[in-house]
Formats: structure tokens, sequence, C-alpha cells
């Protein structure tokens, strides 16, 4: 026998001394069944599931107490309903999988609901083929972590969002994997919450989706290939930091979607290749400070009604259109970015380019009329309307301009 | 044996060929005159198929030449103006016509007739008029073809090269070939031909000998013959 | 065929020009790498260049080609070879060796920067690919326009317009129509616009190994589904080749028709 093999058998060993005397839950043991088993389970006190399959859906837990999963042991739904029905504060859920929950188009079915309660925590579970992930209605205090979500949704209607929060405040959204969900995480009323370092995507519509969810922070999280991006909606003071949004491609698809957002810092980002980086629409007093725009095919698309937003030391690296704009009218400041289509020069080597640089072409505003039109990118005649537009600015806001390009990149943590 | 069959070509509203007929089945060496503009050189390219006649048709032993392109190998042409391409050196071109004709070729002798050996490497397009029309007249006579076709290959030619050429084309119609020469030069024609066909305004004005072509004008000297023939037509 | 082609290629292979336009290429791809090291980026820059400069040197190539070895021509046509084997020898003579100019003097600084090694291989042999279809149809255009006039100065004028009607007025009426006509659907209109010029089509083929398809997919499904899939590219492929196989076509008729 060789150590490695020791390892099950120590284990088993050691969690059996710790847990002695709790209450548990085998295949083979006495007690089969996690519903008597949660019923027999004292307040305060711990559950342990050990390995094995148990076919039990609709679970309600009703009591503070501590659901611990030994080796990831299978609950298996079978697509009937909720798995845990969660009423009671302070209830731990660790190291189970769950999977198959009902899908209804009438209930919204979960691996595990909440409803009206306080410090909870959910750590390290594995959701499979589930209708919602995590849905956490008017709850307090949790804390969801290091879980991995998978579904495998294709169309939108009939399939729910990773972790859901409804009503909440001062949620913890930390290190969670989520995939082909409908949204792969959603806020809506949610305040005082924060979401890190999760790992967001295929997931059919936003990688994540704020709905009137003001004073939240989204930080270090990774959103790629969703179907629309990051949508974050009529909400204030949103700080997003140290996120990357990569590969949202398509006709509707953008990095992030800001949709009637006031008073956000959107920092240290990096956007890569998304048909649009950020689009804009609504946005007023934004900072945009030290993100990478690269490769996507609008970097910023600012829609109607955009004020007092500020645009400074970005990089914008290899776009095809960097900033689109709509009206006439510019009272937004962009200053001291670094655009890779700048062709100034800077005589007195200060890195900062002599002549301003006008981010909006003239063809961009004729795509934004007219999509299509995006089939001539790159050809010769639009170069040639785009650079008598910019000798002659006629269609773009005259204003609209970086006094002060920057001749380098700015160092970025990317 | 040549037959041309009522050949009609015009260059847009310019009617240049009105209708010729003509048998040509006499060896030796027939002189094809007329003024400048007459259809000469059009009725000599239409027998070569360079160009291609709105009505009528040409017979050669008997076949006709439309669209047909192997019958040219029957053929040695000298172009009236001896143009090339200006990269190739003088071996270069000949050894290309001969790998294009893969035919037997005999270049040596006449290349040293013409005395092009010190110009043998030179790119064509550094070649004097002259020397290029040397090279003309070897790439046509090296070749055995039973028809010679000669577009003015007197051009640019020194009294030497002219006495050389003269006795080529004698050599050839020993050998029983079919010559036929357009030339502006009357002493020449005199000298060398056997039949003379005089072409005015694109039709077949006269077929016959240089005396005839006298007798018929009334003329001792061919030069005053082919002026009267014109003054007569054109008074 | 082979020999004429041969000699034209041998020709060209000589001539000065050929060597600029090669050492053009040259020093273009190692100013490309000197001034930014990634290769794919290179590719953009290059996709630029390649899309207006091969139909431009294939028609002044072309055009400047087809008179000046009139001589030749004509040395030709009085020897025993069939007219379409004279003309498309030469033709494919000159394609071939500016097609070469451009594959060499691009592919050699590429592979010196280790191109092979890079993902962009892929998207670099599209470029020469699409630089040689490019090559190949204006030279096919320019023969035909010298075939069809016969004043040198006017059938360079005419391809230089053919140039420019294709690289610029084109899309400028294709622009124009589009922003007039924007009440209705325009994907499929737009498609067949960029069917109908050979230069749109190469631009649109190269801009979707780019990584900027996602722009065109922002106009709906239908550029992406079209130029995205395998059906899509073998469409593309037969159009392009159709615009070399028209025109030479056309142009072994004008010859066969031709006087000399």
């Amino acid at each position: 026998m060789t150590i490695k093999s020791f390892i099950p058998f120590i284990l088993l060993l050691t969690t059996s001394v710790l847990f002695a005397g709790k209450t548990k839950v085998c295949p083979s043991c006495e007690n089969q069944s996690i519903r008597t088993a949660i019923k027999s389970t004292p307040v305060g006190d711990t559950l342990i599931i050990e390995q094995g399959t148990y076919l039990e859906s609709d679970l309600t837990i009703d009591k503070p107490i501590t659901i611990i999963g030994i080796n990831y042991p299978v609950i298996d739904g079978e697509e009937k309903s909720y798995i845990f029905n969660i009423i009671s504060d302070s209830v731990t859920i660790k190291g189970l999988t769950l999977k198959n929950v009902g899908l209804s188009y009438t209930t919204d079915f979960a691996a595990i609901h909440t409803y009206n309660v306080k410090t909870f925590h959910f750590e390290d579970n594995r959701i499979y083929n589930a209708f919602f992930g995590f849905h956490i209605e008017k709850s307090k205090n949790g804390i969801i972590k290091n879980n991995t979500i998978i579904g495998s949704a294709i169309t939108e209607y009939n399939s729910g969002n990773g972790i859901h929060l409804w009503h909440c405040s001062k949620i913890q959204i930390l290190g969670n994997t989520i995939e082909k969900m409908r949204d792969g995480i959603y806020f809506e009323f949610v305040k005082n919450s924060i979401v890190q370092g999760n790992l967001s995507q295929k997931n059919v519509r936003y990688g994540l989706h704020f709905m009137f969810s003001d004073n939240n922070q989204y930080k270090n999280n990774h959103f790629e290939i969703n179907g629309a991006g990051v949508a974050v909606m009529f909400s204030k003071n949103v700080i997003m930091e140290n996120n990357t949004f990569r590969l949202n491609w398509g006709s509707a698809s953008y990095g992030l979607l800001l949709k009637e957002i006031n008073d956000a810092v959107i920092l240290n980002n990096t956007f890569d290749q998304n048909t649009i980086g950020i689009n804009a629409d609504g946005t007023n007093r934004i900072i945009f400070k030290n993100n990478n725009f690269k490769n996507n095919g609008w970097a910023i698309r600012f829609l109607g009604a955009c004020y007092g937003n500020n645009i400074i030391q970005n990089n914008f690296l290899q776009n095809a259109l960097d900033i689109s704009y709509k009206g006439s009218m510019n009272n937004n400041i962009f200053d001291k970015n670094y655009w890779s289509e700048y062709a100034g020069y800077d005589l007195d080597k200060d890195n900062i380019g002599d002549v301003p640089y006008r981010p909006v072409k003239l063809f961009s505003y004729v795509v934004n009329n007219t999509p299509e039109t995006i089939i001539l990118l790159r050809s010769l005649f639009v170069d040639i309307i785009n650079f008598s537009e910019k000798v002659s600015p006629i269609f773009t806001p005259d204003n609209l301009k970086d006094f002060n390009p920057l001749m380098k990149p700015i160092q970025t943590n990317d | 044996m040549i037959e041309i069959k009522n050949l009609y070509k015009s260059y847009g509203p310019v009617d240049v060929l009105n209708g010729i007929n003509l048998t040509l089945d006499q060896k030796g060496i027939i002189a094809i005159l007329g003024p400048n503009g007459s259809g000469k050189t059009t009725m000599i390219k239409t027998i070569l198929g360079m160009v291609i006649a709105q009505k009528g048709d040409i017979l050669l032993n008997g076949e006709s030449v439309k669209n047909k392109w192997s019958y040219r190998d029957q053929i040695s042409y000298l172009p009236q103006i001896a143009n090339f391409p200006q990269n190739l050196s003088v071996t270069e071109l000949i050894g290309m016509i001969k790998n294009l004709r893969t035919q037997q070729a005999d270049d040596v002798a006449l290349i040293e007739l013409f005395g092009l050996t010190p110009f043998l490497d030179k790119k064509l397009g550094t070649l004097s008029g002259g020397t290029r029309q040397k090279v003309n007249i070897v790439l046509t006579f090296m070749f055995d073809s039973p028809l010679v076709i000669l577009d003015e290959p007197t051009t640019g030619l020194d009294p030497v090269a002219l006495i050389h050429l003269k006795k080529i084309i004698n050599e050839e119609k020993q050998k029983g070939k079919m010559i036929l020469i357009t030339t502006h030069i009357m002493n020449l024609v005199e000298e060398i031909s056997d039949q003379v066909i005089f072409i005015l305004d694109g039709n077949i004005y006269f077929n016959g000998t240089v005396s005839g072509l006298k007798s018929q004008t009334k003329q001792t000297n061919l030069e005053h013959a082919i002026a009267a023939i014109l003054e007569k037509n054109h008074a | 065929m082979l020999k004429i082609l041969k000699y034209s290629f041998f020709d060209l292979a000589r001539s000065r020009w050929s060597y600029i336009y090669f050492l053009f290429y040259l020093l273009l791809g190692f100013i490309l790498f000197f001034l930014n090291h990634e290769v794919s980026k290179a590719v953009i820059t290059l996709l630029n260049i390649i899309i207006i400069l091969t139909p431009l040197i294939g028609t002044i190539f072309g055009v400047m080609y087809y008179y000046s070895s009139k001589e030749f021509t004509e040395l030709l046509l009085a020897q025993p070879l069939k007219r379409t084997t004279i003309f498309i020898g030469q033709y494919l003579g000159l394609s071939l060796s500016l097609s070469l100019s451009l594959i060499l003097g691009l592919g050699i600084p590429f592979v010196l920067y280790g191109v092979f090694l890079s993902s962009a291989i892929w998207n670099f042999t599209m470029l020469l690919l699409i630089g040689g279809f490019l090559t190949f149809i204006f030279v096919a255009l320019s023969f035909l326009i010298g075939l069809s006039f016969n004043d040198k100065i006017k059938g360079f004028g005419v391809a230089i317009l053919l140039w420019l009607f294709l690289a610029v007025i084109y899309d400028g009426i294709f622009l124009l129509s589009m922003i007039l006509f924007d009440d209705y659907p325009l994907d499929k209109f737009a498609l067949a616009m960029t069917m109908f010029n050979p230069i749109d089509l190469s631009r649109i083929l190269i801009l979707l190994k780019l990584d900027i398809s996602a722009l065109l997919g922002y106009t709906g499904a239908v550029f992406q589904k079209f130029f995205g899939t395998n059906f899509g590219m073998i469409i593309s492929m037969t159009v392009l080749s159709l615009w070399i196989l028209v025109p030479s076509w056309f142009m072994v008729k004008k010859a066969l028709k031709k006087d000399f």
C-alpha cells in the first residue's frame, strides 16, 4: 500500500473523529434520509452528509444548522422542485453536489433558496443542471463563496440565473465559477454588497446583471464569452474595479452595458475583443480611469444623454473604432489617454502629444445611423472621409478631443 | 499556293481591302507594290492571321487559314518594324524563337554573314535600327519554310547587308520557294522579282510581270510606271 | 503556353520594376516588424496596404506590360502559336511574377520573424492568397483594357480609372446608397454589393480573419453567418475566381478578334 491510498482512509478517520457525535447521513447508515436527518439535527449543530447519492428535493431548513458534505455527496433533485429551501437565519451549507433542480415557468426553483434570512454561508458547493443556482430573497449578511454552478442553458426563457439576489443587502459573492446559465450573477434591489474574484462565462445573457442596486462594488472578476456581456442598469455609486471583460461578440453584445448609471467608478478594468467595450446610455458623472480597451469593435459607445463623464488615462489599443458619440454637444472630458491610432508628434518630449486627438471618426457616426455600413470598415473611401472630417469637423462635436494624448501607453496591472 | 478570295477589311470607317481576289501559285519572287496605306501590309498580315478580315477567305494549299495557327510553321515572316523585347539579348531571342517553333534552324551561318557575332550578348534595346533589322533577317531566314514573306526587308540596311540580303533571297528562290516581298525600292523589284502585284485602294490594280507593268503604262522605268498609275488615279 | 509563360516571366524577372516592387514589399515587411514586433498587428497594417496596392500595381504593370510587350506579341503572332496560348501565357507570366514579388517580399521578413511559430500564420497566408487573387484579377482587367484600346494613353487612363472606381468611388456609392435606403433591410444588398467588387470582397475576407468579425456581427447575423461559414468561404473564393476567369475569358475573346 502506498501513502496515497491511505489518505482517504485517514481523512475519513479524522472527519469521523471531528464530527463524532454529530448527526450523520450516509447510504449505509441507519439514517439514510437527509430530510429526516435535518429534522433530528439540533439547533446550532452540524449535519454530516457522507459520500453517496441521495434522491431528495424540497428540503426545508427552518433552524440554524450547518450542513457539511464529505467528498461532495450528490443530492439529486430529479428535476422536481427546490433542493434546499432555507427560511432560517445562520444556516451554513458546504461541500455538497446539488443537481437536477426542477424547471418551472411559474416558480423560480433553485438549488439553494433563501427567503428573509440573515447570516447565511454557502461555500464550496457544486451545482449542476440547476434552474437557478442560488436564489436569495430579502436576505442579509450572507456569504456565497467558491461555489461552482454549471448549467446548460441555450435559450433565455427556459433558463435561470446562477446567483440571483433580490432585495438583499451586505452579501458577499466571492470566488465562484458560473457557467452556461441565463445571467451568471443577478442583482435586483441589492445594496452594499460585493462581488469579487468570480468567473462568469458562457452565460446566455449577462455575465453579471445589476438592476436598481446602489452602493455595490465588483472587483477582480472575469467575464468571458457571455451572450451580451455585463449589464449595470439604473444604479448609483457602483464601483467596478480590476475586472476583465472578454470576447463578448455579436449583434447585441458588449463588454459592459451602462444604462442610467450615475456616479460610478470604472477603474483598472480590461476590455478585450468585445463588439462594444462599454455601451453607455444615460450615464452621468462616471470616472473611467486606467482601463485597457484592446481589440474591440468600439471601445466606448456613448448613446444619448451622457454628461459629466471623465475618461482619463485609459489605453485605447487597436480598436476598430475608439469612441462613438451621438449628438453634436459634448461635455464629457477626455484627457491624457493613450490612443494607439494617434499619429501626432511630441516635440518637447513630455510624453504628451502636441496635437489634440479626435477619437470620434465620421465613419463611426455613419455606422451609428446605418449599422450595415460597417461592411465598409477599413476601406479607402472611409479613410478618406475620416480624414476630411478630421481636417474640418462637420458631423462630430468639435470639442470632443483629447487635448493631452499620451505618446506611450499607461502602465496598468494588466 | 495562296488563294485569296473576296477579301474585305475595314478599320472602322476606313476600307483597307475591298474584296481582293488573288491566286498566287507560281514559285519565285512576288513583289507586292502600292502606295502607303494601300493595304499591302494588311493583306500580308491577313495571310498570317494577325489581321482578321470581315469577309472573304484565304486558302493556303487549299486549306482555309481562318482560326488556324499551325500553318504558320510553313511561313517565315519578316515584319516591317524590327521591334523586339528590350530585355532580351540577341542570343536569347534567337534561342526563344527556335524553341517556340521547334523546327530545324540554321542561324550560325546567317549570324556570321551579317556580322552579328559581337552583338550576340547585347540587349536588343541597345542595338541600332540597322542591327535590329539584321537580327530580324536572321530570325526570318534561319528556318526552311516553303513560304517567305518579307515586309520592307531593306529598311535601315547598309549596302553590304543589302547585297547579302539579295543573295539570300535568290538562294531561297533557287530552293523553289514562294517569296512575297513588299518594298518601295523599285530597283530591287526590277532586279529580283518574277511577278509584280500592284495594290491600289484595297484592290488588285495590276498582276503580272515588271515588263508587263511597264508596257501597260507605256513607261520605260518602273518608278515612272508606278507614278503614272498613281497620277492617273488621283488626278 | 508554358513556353510563353516562361519567357514572359523571365523577361519580367529581369526588369528593374519587378525588383523595385519586390524590394518595396521586403522593406515594408521589415519596417512593420521593426516598428511592432507583434505579428498580428503587422498583418492588420498590411491589410490596408495590400487591398489598395496590389490592385493598383496589378493595373499599372498590366497596362504597361501589355503595351510595352506589343512587339513581342507581334513577333509571337507570326509564329505557329495559338492566340489564346500567347495571351494567356503572357497574362500568367506577369501575374505570377507580380504575385511572387509579393509573396517573397513579404514572406521573407515574416519567416525571419517567426510567423510560422505564431498563430497569425493563417491570417498571413490568407493575406498573401488574397493579394495573389487581386493581382491576377487586376492584371486580367488591365490586359482586357489594353486589348480594347490601341492608344496607350487612353488605355492607361481607363485602367487607372477602373482602379479608382473599384478602390474608392464604388465604396462611396455603396455607402451613400446604404445611407439613403436606410429604411430598408440592407444586409442582402450589402452582401451583393461586396460580391461585385473584388477589393471589397477581399477586404471583408481578411477582416473576418482578423477578430474584427465581431463588428460585422453588430449589423445582424447575416454577414457573420455568411462569411463565417465554410459555405460563405467557398462562395467568396468562387466569386474571386470568377473575377479572374470572366475578364480572362473576355480577354481571350477580344484577343481572337483583334488585328495586329
